[in-house]
């Protein structure tokens, strides 16, 4: 998208807003536009961060990752299940980085191996997160459900003394602080590092890649377990950071929102993290305006998928991915 | 010997989707025994709970003492999800068959039932029926159409745009008939929308608590349709010409565009009319806590690949599916009904994985050649012209 392109549709976000907002009862503003909205904007931020930089860098590789909602899913889950079996939240969080890995292995070996559809694929793995974490839950919970289980603590108090934006980025949960530094680490990784650069030569041009002896295979499946393991500590973010218990099928499509806000972002870390960023404020105002001011928002929410769907059709400037995401590499 | 058998081309098809449920079966199994369940009387459940021992009590004396009320009821609840399960089948299986991937079938499915219950709330009679279930297709169809344009003239890939898509009717449809929606009857306060036209609702033809309606006459017509559009007409050829390989599709002077454009909007109309039958036949009205749970069109995947985009296997495969989850709610005695539903989506993940692995066809032929059941898809690639064919590396 070109910076003009983005200035536009900038505008025209804030545009909907304040016709939302304006809409409503001048008194009720001060109530939707306050430091919650900003703190909530960064909770809802950070599992689609976590989510988008998984699907970086599998599709950096160039194996399309569809199976992010269910990936995160099962972080949501076995991070619960660890953290209460164990009464550790540092265990919970490792135990959902492995559960998200469990499915991209799966993933990648379909999809890398096996040379498998990768859309279908994907499918499957969110289908079989789906499956797994409802039966799991039932067969390990019963109806009662998870309860409580120890929670990933906020940290870095001392920002909230920073004047204006205080309130706001101090005194944050730990993996919203984490999620932002991967976002930085990704982007020296990817652009800064010999092996960032390989692995975006795999998912642009893998024979040429193969040619001067780069282990495809093995990249790829780095980066599809890779991103199973972030997209798990987006899902544990989600269950025992914001929350406290899991519930079936919470994610509820943030996977499919992490994967739009990928595309938004153009394939680049920096890219997705406001892409999230806007897409979690957006999720934020419309929750808002739902349990503040009781107004029907549904619309609200549909806007992260709009603005995907033009940046897709290129309208300002399109979105382009890389060139050999999505097809299988044979050796020959 | 089962190696054998497969291989012969007229059992081979149904083989290997048969094989594939077995396989998929006994990981479904693994999984409850691993919690202390006994996967054999669970699966015995699950084909009482669907209704399948129903013909039994037509035997005289009713040897097998199935209790015909029930297994009758059973019977009744599967056929009624099996109904909109074809239809959603059939919109991801016309997609294949022209090498694109209709992830969207939930979308165009939300998108039909709106369509479907407002003319229903307006137009009573036979004559309504028909036209809110000509709308429901119509809309179907041109929310389809839009991915398929924009895949044909502007090279997004019809897979991300119809989850977008997807999402943006989910959350349309719960603001349409949430509390305060446009649509809403808020005389009743809990976000639903107003009852169609009683002379609008199919009639039912079978059933005491539930009852099937003319709308499963709808969906197996449709498989009529479906065979003969994609074997019988011009389109049909062309559309499948671009799936075996749009640029010698083009240079045989096929608009691989508009052959596009046409199969999504034939696939979501096959998805609309699965909401039609659901408003029209089914609920009556559209809660709108029921948007982001009902999983229909999601279904129609696992269904398509199942069926092997053939218009007898997606039927076969639908009625499948549909005991599978309606056998799983009346389960009962020996299995915790909450895990039903965790089975059934291990069990449908497991199928999916399988044919897309084509794990099934590589044991049984070894890494020898075989057709693939969908080509291989690039959801970031350049226009479809630019490609020189869908299955291959462009290197």
């Amino acid at each position: 998208m070109t910076r003009r392109g983005q200035i536009g549709l900038g505008a025209f976000v804030l545009f909907v807003l304040l016709v939302i907002v304006w809409r409503t009862q001048s008194t009720d503003v001060a109530a939707i536009v306050s430091t919650g909205l900003f703190v909530g904007a960064f909770q809802y931020a950070t599992p689609l961060t976590f989510g988008a930089l998984g699907g970086l860098y599998s599709e950096r590789s160039g194996v399309v990752n569809i199976g992010l909602e269910g990936m995160m899913l099962m972080g949501c889950f076995w991070g619960v299940v660890v953290s209460q079996e164990t009464g550790s939240w540092e265990l919970g969080v490792l135990g959902a980085m492995a559960a998200g890995g469990f499915l991209g292995l799966v993933h990648a070996v379909l999809s890398i191996h096996l040379r498998a559809n990768q859309v279908i694929s994907g499918t499957a793995v969110n289908i079989l997160g789906l499956g797994i974490t409802s039966y799991g839950t039932n067969a390990i919970f019963g109806s009662e459900g998870s309860g409580d289980v120890p929670r990933i603590p906020s940290v870095l108090h001392f920002l909230e003394k920073v004047p204006l934006i205080g309130d706001v980025i101090g005194g944050l949960n730990l993996m919203i602080y984490v999620a932002l530094a991967l976002v930085a680490v990704s982007w020296w990784f990817l652009f800064r590092t010999v092996w960032g650069l390989r692995l975006r030569a795999v998912g642009e041009h893998p024979r040429a890649a193969d040619t001067v002896g780069l282990p495809v295979f093995g990249i790829r499946y780095a980066a599809v377990i890779l991103s199973g393991v972030l997209a798990g500590m987006g899902g544990a973010y989600l269950a025992f950071g914001l929350g406290s218990q899991f519930s079936e099928n919470m994610t509820a499509g943030r996977g499919f929102i992490a994967l739009a806000a990928l595309i938004f972002g153009k394939w680049k870390p920096w890219g997705l993290l406001a892409a999230a960023l806007l897409f979690g404020f957006s999720q934020a105002l419309g929750d808002a305006l739902q349990t503040i001011l009781h107004v029907n928002a549904f619309l609200v929410f549909t806007l992260p998928y709009i603005f995907t769907l033009v940046a897709l059709v290129g309208v300002i400037g399109r979105s382009r991915g890389p060139a050999a995401a999505g097809i299988p590499y044979a050796r020959q | 010997m089962i190696r054998r058998i497969l291989r012969s081309p007229s059992l081979g098809e149904f083989g290997l989707s048969l094989l594939t449920v077995f396989l998929a079966l006994i990981v479904g199994g693994l999984a409850m025994a691993f919690t202390g369940a006994n996967p054999l009387g669970v699966y015995k459940d699950l084909v009482v709970g669907a209704g399948f021992d129903w013909p039994f009590h037509l035997i005289p004396g009713n040897p097998l003492g199935v209790n015909a009320l029930l297994a009758e009821n059973n019977l009744v609840a599967t056929l009624v999800l099996f109904t909109p399960l074809v239809l959603t089948g059939f919109a991801v299986a016309f997609a294949f068959r022209c090498g694109l991937f209709n992830i969207g079938g939930t979308g165009q499915f939300w998108v039909g039932s709106v369509c479907a219950l407002v003319v229903a709330q307006h137009v009573g009679g036979p004559g309504g029926m028909v036209l809110a279930t000509i709308a429901a297709g119509i809309g179907g169809a041109i929310w389809a159409g839009i991915a398929g344009g924009l895949k044909a003239y502007r090279g997004a890939h019809e897979v991300i745009t119809t989850i977008m898509l997807n999402w943006i009717a989910i959350y349309t449809t719960q603001y349409l008939f949430a509390v305060a929606g446009p649509l809403t009857d808020n005389s009743v306060g809990n976000g639903v929308s107003k009852n169609i036209l009683e002379s609008a609702q199919y009639p039912g033809i079978w059933g005491v608590v539930q009852k099937i309606h003319i709308g499963i006459f709808l969906a197996l017509a449709c498989a009529v349709v479906y065979y003969v559009i994609l074997n019988r007409t011009t389109l049909g050829y062309e559309v499948r010409a671009v799936g075996f390989n749009p640029e010698a599709a083009r240079y045989g002077g096929i608009s691989v565009k508009r052959s596009i454009v046409a199969a999504m909007a034939i696939c979501g109309a096959f998805a609309g009319l699965a909401g039609a039958v659901q408003v029209l036949g089914v609920n009556y009205a559209i809660p709108a806590s029921d948007v982001p749970v009902i999983d229909i069109g999601f279904t129609g995947i696992a269904v398509a690949l199942l069926g092997r985009n053939t218009a007898v296997g997606v039927v076969l495969a639908a009625l499948l599916f549909a005991a599978l989850q309606s056998g799983g709610t009346q389960l009962s005695g020996s299995f915790n009904p909450e895990l039903a539903s965790g089975v059934s989506n291990i069990i449908q993940g497991t199928i999916i994985l399988l044919v897309g692995g084509e794990l099934v066809v590589r044991w049984l032929v070894g890494r020898a050649k075989h057709e693939r059941v969908v080509p291989d898809v690039n959801p970031n690639a350049p226009p479809p012209q630019l490609p020189p064919q869908a299955g291959a590396t462009p290197l």
